[in-house]
């Protein structure tokens, strides 16, 4: 063939295009460095170790030798927060100004100091020993637990600790070689913790998969094809499938609690048990369960739906038994998508975070195993983050199988439509016990959610079941005002972002054709197979020391910006997915006419594009809003004490057993997410115009 | 609203476009070596089946593909290198592609906005547009309020009304049913004489392309059949291919016996017939006879015998099915009420006119 030019010609186009360029460039720069550059700093601390070589302080030059810090990273009475000079000994020549970490005899003290040897003699500067840096806090906080006699008392109603015993001359700091080994794989595939860890999370990921799979298989069923007379009972299946959106993921975690635990309200006072034990595996399965098993519902039911029903009649007709047609029509086309909604829950168990933390006991998960290994004293970064790879690559792979091998699978057997209305199942002996299975479940599930405002309402849970204000008056005294700003502040702020970002890349996946779409397509869609608390320590490892640790971007380490960076990241795949869909709808012409007129890309985007995905635009901002509000996993590693996040408050006063402050989180919580959706909803009524386009019909 | 700019001529010089087979995963020539000269004002039809290169040849023209090979002229200017945006062209869509979140005069108005065009302005060439199209007083109408017919109306206002250099029609009736169909099509080529605008049309449908085209350009297999005014490609075609994709068609094979001045005998199994030509040919060369149903009569007296196979009254003629020897002729008998009609089985003979044949 001869010689092709329209690849040439295509290039000229696209770069006659600036709006179009600038904005592909922007979002690979934007992509890449907010999801592969983490990922990939993972994959290299995972196989890069330090050769390190010690130096200890000889000497103090000037400044205070250790800073104290209150739990929210103020500093304590008399502390001290400016840098200290020291002498290093061995002296060091020829040091440039460096980060290096400082470690004392027990571990990490601070993540980072400031090297330099501006001064004569080498000195060292520990300049970022402050209130921004999380991990002083965490490390300090672990000395003083080897302190004989820890020194502590209150300033405003909160315990500050006051670590002595660490002399100046037990620190020492590490100069670094790099150097690549595979070690730390076959490490912690020794190491017991990790075994454990992995057997756990993979035992959980399986039961509540299973138990969710059944259950939504069941609510679906019961839904598309019993005859369902209650008002009441529908009413409670749709609520049931919309409390998951709204919640935040550990609520039912402190329900359970509350309702099973030692003192539950119904283990104690109902049942009379005194040493209920709810913590470990069962509690996890079923608090996951009657989490995620709504989203199962809903998907199989989307399934069950696209199921001619003249198949089934077909059988029947053939003289097949209802459970035969099951057996031998319905769970055969089902089957792809059974298995495709049983992965996308085994994933979302893999790396739930918050119900393990909170309900799990001594039941580890890979998550929080993580999570302990890198706030923890020990400080393994190669360990931690070999474990991330672990449960990155666990958690990547069965994505892929999910989205590329059964989305397809299931597409191809369940693309019909159903061609009428089914007959629904009158039968008395399957109505009564199915529909009376999925009420009793329900009922349970908003149970659960009832007594969380509970929880907050009553004096002292197990105790006193007298109502009270006092765990919401704690709950202000203690940062409850500042934690809601901050939440919704940094969640109002990523939400705008995140539906603009999401339309922007699918209009260029759904509509454009150029080089670098696929990895578009892949990276946004990549997020939602990385579990948070792998994202965590990814920008922990990518942006702690700046960008390849040349210190580049190292400010957005510790801020709310890299909060709600992850915000972002977080949200980006679902509502990337939600304007992918709407965009597939859309008649490619109408773009290409606007574009045939003589408007250039950016025009086409704002005045044809974006005004006909509008409904999945205001969605996107809203399931941002609800998602930010509600995540954990990431931002639990990155949240420095200077923000306080309504989640993270609530998993600290749950660990600490305060779990009237915690219920009281949640139920504002609760209501600020659900306020967030009935708004969306309301501004779809009254703006979203898209649905009226799109109803009508191509004549 | 007199057309304020020249019509553009468009001119294709040797234009391929390669594409991968997604099967084989071979390249092929969707369009092979096409050239084409269009002069500015006349409008002309891109015709063939589906996969013959017509819609990739007018979506070059607009700019939403590149060719691989050759030069595209628009006014004299090559515009290879412009994207859809910045070449002088509108294009009236299939599907209409109209705006649906704005209004009709909203969506006539969009392409004059982008060209920053005064306020005042807009307002009457949108009128006067919308007038010309026969729309006046829906501007406020939303468009999904509007019938089928009527959102083509739109369509071809918002392309018109930018005054383009050259308009482009990508299959704009499909979408409407059988009538309008008809309305429409003389309705687009009394505006485009009107205006006197160039125009690029691209159909499947043969008696749309007869009916609205200065010229028709019949393409198969990315490369041109065939091009020349209705008339030339009706009753002259250069292929068995363009004579039976223009209309229903009979072919005779016989070969040449004597070929005279404006006149061939060609010898056939059942007798010798004369047939008009357009170039002389040798004796003993193989030929075929081109029959145009229309052209042939049945009668009890004629040039060649036949037997009725199928005799079916369809209103205004009646459609027979006759066998010539081995081939299959068909025939349609206009006006049949006063005609003698015959029936399955019936031996009878059929005769032209040695003019209204074509030889190939």
């Amino acid at each position: 063939m001869a010689a092709r030019q329209s690849a040439s010609l295509d290039r000229k186009k696209f770069f006659g295009d600036p709006v179009l360029v600038i904005t592909i460039l922007v979002l690979f720069i934007i992509l890449s460095l907010f999801i592969l550059y983490p990922l990939a700093m993972l994959l290299v601390d995972s196989v890069l170790v330090r050769n390190t070589e010690r130096y200890s302080i000889a000497e103090l030059v000037s400044g205070a030798p250790i800073a104290y810090y209150t739990e929210n990273g103020l500093p304590a009475e008399n502390g001290y927060t400016g840098a200290i000079t020291v002498k290093l000994s061995p002296a060091q020549d020829g040091l440039e100004e460096k980060f290096v970490p400082l470690y004392s005899s027990k571990g990490l003290f601070a993540h980072r100091a400031t090297l330099s040897d501006a001064q004569s003699g080498k000195t060292l500067y520990i300049k970022s020993v402050n209130s921004k840096d999380k991990t002083v806090f965490t490390a300090i906080s672990d000395l003083s637990t080897v302190q004989e006699t820890p020194v502590t008392y209150r300033q405003n109603g909160r315990i500050i600790k006051k670590m002595d015993g660490i002399e100046l001359t037990d620190l020492c700091v590490e100069l670094n070689a790099d150097n690549w080994t595979l070690d730390a794989f076959p490490r912690i595939f020794r190491d017991y913790t990790f075994n454990r860890a992995l057997s756990n999370t993979l035992t959980l990921g399986a039961i509540t998969g299973l138990g969710s799979l059944l259950i939504g298989l069941l609510f679906a069923y019961v839904d598309v094809y019993v005859h369902i007379r209650s008002r009441f009972a529908k009413k409670l299946f749709d609520v049931v499938s919309l409390l998951p959106v709204v919640s935040p993921p550990f609520v039912l975690s402190l329900s359970m609690i509350l309702l099973f635990g030692r003192s539950g309200l119904i283990t104690r006072k109902v049942l009379g048990i005194y040493d209920a034990d709810i913590y470990g595996l069962w509690g996890i399965v079923i608090v996951q369960t009657l989490t995620f098993f709504p989203v199962e519902y809903l998907m199989l039911k989307g399934l069950l739906k696209n199921i001619d029903p003249s198949m089934e009649e077909a059988a029947r007709d053939m003289g097949a038994s209802r459970w035969k047609v099951f057996t031998t029509v319905t769970l055969p086309l089902m089957l792809p998508g059974l298995g495709n909604a049983f992965l996308v829950t085994f994933i979302e168990s893999v790396a739930d975070f918050a119900n393990p933390m909170i309900i799990g006991g001594s039941y580890d998960t890979l998550a929080t195993t993580i999570y302990v290994r890198i706030t923890g004293g020990t400080y393994d970064i190669n360990g931690a983050s070999a474990m991330a790879v672990v449960l990155l690559v666990l958690t990547f792979g069965l994505f892929m199988i999910q989205k590329y091998v059964l989305e397809k699978k299931t597409a191809a057997t369940l693309s019909g439509k159903a061609t009428r209305a089914r007959m629904l199942i009158e039968d008395k002996s399957v109505r009564y016990p199915l529909s009376a299975f999925c009420v009793l479940v329900s009922i349970f599930v908003v149970l659960m959610y009832v007594a969380i405002p509970f929880g907050a309402l009553f004096k002292l849970w197990g105790r006193d079941y007298s109502l009270s204000t006092k765990w919401f008056a704690q709950m202000f005294r203690e940062g409850g005002w500042q934690a809601f700003r901050d939440s919704f502040i940094l969640s109002l702020i990523a939400s705008p972002i995140t539906a603009l970002l999401s339309m922007i890349i699918s209009y260029l996946v759904v509509k454009r054709k150029f080089k670098g779409k696929a990895f578009i397509e892949f990276v946004s869609m990549l997020a939602m197979a990385v579990p948070g608390t792998v994202l965590g320590v990814g920008f922990i490892r990518g942006f702690a020391g700046g960008v390849f640790r040349t210190g580049f971007l190292q400010g957005i380490y510790g801020t709310g910006l890299i909060l709600i960076i992850v915000f972002v990241v977080r949200s980006l795949p679902v509502g990337t997915r939600s304007g992918i869909s709407a965009l597939r709808q859309i008649d490619k012409s109408i773009e290409e006419s606007a574009y045939d007129m003589g408007a250039g890309s950016g025009k086409v985007f704002t005045s044809v594009t974006l005004p006909l995905i509008k409904d999945s635009f205001f969605s996107g901002l809203a399931t941002t809003f609800v998602r930010s509000n509600t995540a954990i996993s990431a931002v639990i590693l990155l949240v420095t004490p200077r923000y306080l996040l309504i989640t993270c408050r609530i998993n600290e006063y749950a660990e600490k057993g305060e779990f009237g402050v915690a219920c009281a989180y949640a139920t504002i919580l609760i209501l600020i997410t659900y306020a967030a959706i009935l708004i969306m909803n309301a501004v779809l009524k009254r703006f979203g115009t898209s649905r009226k386009i799109n109803g009508k019909e191509n004549a | 609203m007199p057309a304020n700019k020249e019509p553009k001529g468009v001119k294709l010089d040797h234009i391929s476009k390669i594409y991968k087979d997604p099967k084989t995963g071979k390249d092929f020539y969707a369009v092979h070596d096409v050239n084409l000269d269009i002069t500015p004002g006349t409008f002309v039809t891109l015709l063939g089946p589906s996969g013959c290169g017509k819609t990739t040849t007018l979506r070059m023209i607009a700019g939403f593909e590149s060719p691989d090979e050759g030069e595209i002229y628009l006014g004299g200017e090559p515009i290879n290198a412009l994207t859809p945006n910045k070449r002088d062209t509108a294009m009236v869509f299939q599907s209409y592609a109209l705006f649906p979140h704005y209004n009709v005069f909203d969506n006539v108005a969009y392409g004059l906005r982008l060209r920053k065009v005064p306020k005042n302005e807009i307002e009457k060439r949108v009128t006067d547009i919308l007038s010309l199209v026969e729309l006046s007083g829906m501007e406020q109408r939303m468009t999904n309020q509007l019938s089928g017919g009527q959102q083509q109306r739109v369509a071809l206002a918002r392309a018109l009304v930018v005054e383009p250099g050259v308009l482009l029609f990508y299959e704009p009736l499909s979408n409407l049913d059988a009538k309008l169909r008809v309305q429409m099509r003389t309705e687009i080529r009394r505006i485009q004489q009107k205006l006197g605008i160039t125009a690029i049309y691209v159909t499947h449908d043969q008696s749309e392309a007869m009916s609205i085209s200065d010229n028709i350009i019949l393409m198969r297999g990315g490369v041109i059949a065939q091009m020349g005014s209705p008339t030339e490609i009706y009753y002259h075609p250069q292929s068995e291919f363009v004579a039976d994709f223009i209309g229903e068609c009979n072919f005779l094979k016989g070969k040449v016996k004597e070929s005279g001045e404006t006149e061939t005998i060609v010898s056939l199994p059942e007798g010798a017939v004369s047939v008009a030509h357009d170039r002389k040919r040798t004796p003993n060369e193989d030929c075929e006879i081109v029959l145009r149903p229309e052209a042939i009569t049945i009668s009890d007296q004629g040039q060649l015998p036949c037997q009725v196979e199928l005799s079916c009254f369809m209103r205004s003629y009646q459609n027979y099915h006759v066998r010539v020897g081995e081939a299959l002729v068909k025939i349609t008998d206009n006006c049949p009420i006063n005609k003698k009609i015959y029936h399955v089985g019936d031996h009878a003979f059929i005769s032209f006119d040695p003019a209204c044949a074509h030889l190939l």
